[in-house]
């Protein structure tokens, strides 16, 4: 810090903060305070080719409450189970590049980053082949009859779900594995010397060290997968449509901003709610 | 206090041993027997198998054959949380998520201790820990850490505590008041520690026994000073503490019981040594004798010493210490051989490089080892 002071003068942490303030009000404080005023906006008087004028229409949000709330609540719903299940595969995957994979880690890692290699829509898109009514998939769960002569995987929200989950594994994986990883496997020993079962060891000693992980990975999952609306269009069908579904449908085919808008604050505040409440309740609040 | 009550008896190694599967054997048909309440030590360099054979009485590593006893009970393959074993790790393995309480009361806890708090106290007031209870590892320093890994360990009072060179990141000074505090808790808890460490004068300071390991096999077992004074190879010579090994021919053998003794010639000067402390057969050896029972006297001058000396050395380095002068020597045939001398100030300053010297010794301190054993055995590893 002293030699920076030499360089920058007295103001020296001001002028390295700048650049980045600079960065988030242009790109992030000034389109959200667009986003809060359109929210706010009449949506008779005015139009997304003329603009909107600030009239304190708090009624946006009751009304967008009001009819969209099913939506809302399939989102968190949909996101919650996806977010389980990237955990649960997540950290089992993350466990063992973490301690098991030996000379395999980084080839496994990087398998883990592959798909991004891709775009996000083309893997969805193919995941729409692989459960599609005569795929293979299908054909043999209806020759095992375990899905019946009708039955299918596309369009239901068991494919919304497993979309969300395929899709933000990684993201899961990612900060479990960098947790997981930090853990000294001489502790895992040291619990065993002190009378430990394997399953105590567990719950007493790798969970908790891998808390910091479990809370980031879930947040990276649970957050974008809430606002999703690929999957849900590409796998799913209107009865399995998404908040981000219908904000994306007010925005580009109603043309109705004010809501559009007031829906996606609400879903933000939501999303704000639940992961302070979450992170209280993790004790990790370090990572806020 | 004596947590060693209901403790069931002596630790008990038979034919142990471990070959790894890429081949390598850490420990070679290793029988042991320590008895309990004693404080053993197994020293020995880097990769000797002291530590693969302290894992393996933990149950962190599995034995390829033999048995591991404690008292009647076999624990060979029992699962290490269910052995009435402990271990200090190398780097306390502190639980860095839990209270210093928090990490003592690990043990009492899994096994079902109600409210182990009391328990927990009696053992950091017997650690001197009582006021970091509440802290958590990452806010103490080395040594702090250190005795809560012994206080996590000594608390569930199992019967054999093993220590797996438990000073090792300690600075030196830390190090040797921890060694006293170590002692002390032995002693005041009776359980039976088994300490593993490469530093020679840790094992020697606070065992009652040091078994000397070397390649999977244990060289020599006993006392400190019975180790130290009568080191019976080449490598136990030169790895716990110095030695001079001087080539000699065996002339002949005197005497009967306590009084025999070997003579053996030494480049044309003969030596006596007792026949306790020769450990050959051959009519070769090597004559040993520790830097510190080296005497020397500029030559013509009168040598505090019965028997022989060696005459001719010339001084060619001399490096005082303070308490004590090391002397490098070079023999009339080549071999240069250390002496450590006490600076008592008899000699009112030291022998300047480049005098002629006349070399001795007490008998009663030289040992006879196998010429068979490489003299520079034990020497490279430290």
């Amino acid at each position: 810090m002293a030699s920076l002071q030499r360089v920058f003068g007295k103001n020296a942490a001001y002028l390295l903060i700048g650049p980045a303030a600079i960065w988030l009000a242009v790109f992030f404080l000034f389109p959200m305070l667009s986003l809060l005023t359109t929210s706010l906006s009449d949506p008779a008087t005015g139009s997304p080719i003329n603009g909107y004028t600030l009239t304190w229409r708090i009624g946006n949000y009751v009304e967008a409450l009001g009819d969209y709330w099913p939506y809302m609540a399939r989102s968190l719903m949909y996101a919650g189970i996806a977010t389980l299940m990237c955990l649960v595969l997540g950290y089992v995957l993350a466990y063992a590049i973490a301690f098991k994979a030996g000379r395999w880690k980084t080839v496994m890692l990087v398998l883990v980053i592959a798909p991004f290699f891709t775009s996000f829509l083309v893997r969805t898109l193919s995941w729409k082949l692989i459960l599609a009514d005569n795929g293979f998939i299908v054909n043999t769960l209806q020759t095992l009859h375990i899905l019946g002569e009708d039955g299918r995987l596309l369009a239901t929200p068991f494919a919304v779900i497993m979309g969300l989950t395929y899709n933000f594994l990684p993201f899961t994986i990612l900060p479990l594995y960098t947790s997981l990883e930090k853990i000294d496997p001489k502790l895992n020993e040291a619990a065993a010397d002190l009378y430990a079962s394997p399953f105590q060891r567990f719950t007493k000693v790798i969970w908790p060290l891998s808390l910091p992980g479990v809370v980031g990975g879930t947040l990276l999952t649970f957050i974008p997968a809430t606002g999703d609306y690929i999957n849900a269009s590409l796998l799913g069908s209107p009865n399995t449509q998404m908040v981000g579904n219908k904000i994306q449908q007010l925005f580009t085919t109603s043309g109705d901003y004010p809501h559009a808008a007031a829906l996606s604050v609400i879903l933000m505040v939501i999303i704000v709610a639940m992961v302070m409440f979450y992170v209280r309740r993790a004790g990790t609040e370090e990572l806020l | 206090m004596s947590l060693a009550d209901q403790a069931r008896g002596d630790l008990k190694l038979t034919g142990l041993h471990k070959r790894y599967p890429n081949g390598f054997v850490a420990v070679e048909s290793l029988d042991l027997v320590i008895p309990q309440g004693s404080f053993f030590a197994l020293l020995g360099p880097s990769g000797c198998g002291k530590t693969t054979t302290l894992r393996m009485v933990a149950g962190l590593e599995e034995a390829t054959k033999g048995t591991i006893h404690i008292g009647d009970e076999d624990i060979t393959y029992a699962k290490p949380y269910k052995r009435p074993v402990n271990t200090v790790f190398q780097n306390y393995a502190l639980f860095p998520h839990l209270t210093i309480a928090e990490n003592v009361a690990f043990g009492p806890k899994r096994r079902g201790a109600k409210d182990p708090a009391s328990q927990v106290k009696e053992i950091l007031a017997l650690t001197e820990l009582t006021e970091q209870a509440g802290k958590k590892p990452a806010q103490l320093s080395g040594g702090q850490q250190q005795r809560v890994a012994l206080a996590r360990a000594i608390i569930n009072r199992p019967d054999v505590l093993l220590l797996d060179e438990p000073l090792g990141a300690l600075d030196l000074k830390l190090r040797r008041a921890m060694q006293v505090e170590l002692k002390r808790i032995q002693e005041e808890v009776g359980l039976t520690f088994v300490h593993v460490t490469h530093d020679q004068e840790e094992a020697m300071t606070m065992a009652d026994t040091v078994a000397v390991m070397n390649k999977g096999r244990i060289e020599q077992m006993g006392a400190p000073y019975d180790l130290y004074t009568n080191p019976q190879t080449t490598f136990v010579a030169n790895f716990l503490g110095r030695s001079n090994l001087i080539k000699g021919t065996v002339v002949g053998r005197e005497g009967t019981g306590d009084d025999a003794v070997v003579k053996v010639d030494m480049h044309g000067t003969i030596a006596t040594i007792k026949a306790s402390k020769v450990h050959t057969d051959s009519d070769h050896g090597w004559v040993g004798i520790r830097p510190e029972k080296v005497l020397i006297q500029p030559a013509g001058e009168a040598l505090d010493a019965p028997g022989a000396a060696l005459s001719g050395a010339v001084v060619v380095d001399a490096s005082y210490i303070g308490v004590s002068t090391d002397y490098t020597l070079r023999m009339p045939w080549g071999q240069e051989i250390t002496c450590f001398e006490q600076n008592t100030g008899r000699r009112g300053g030291l022998i300047p490089v480049g005098t002629k010297v006349d070399v001795s010794w007490r008998p009663e301190f030289a040992f006879l080892l196998d010429s068979a054993q490489d003299v520079e055995a034990g020497l490279e590893e430290d």
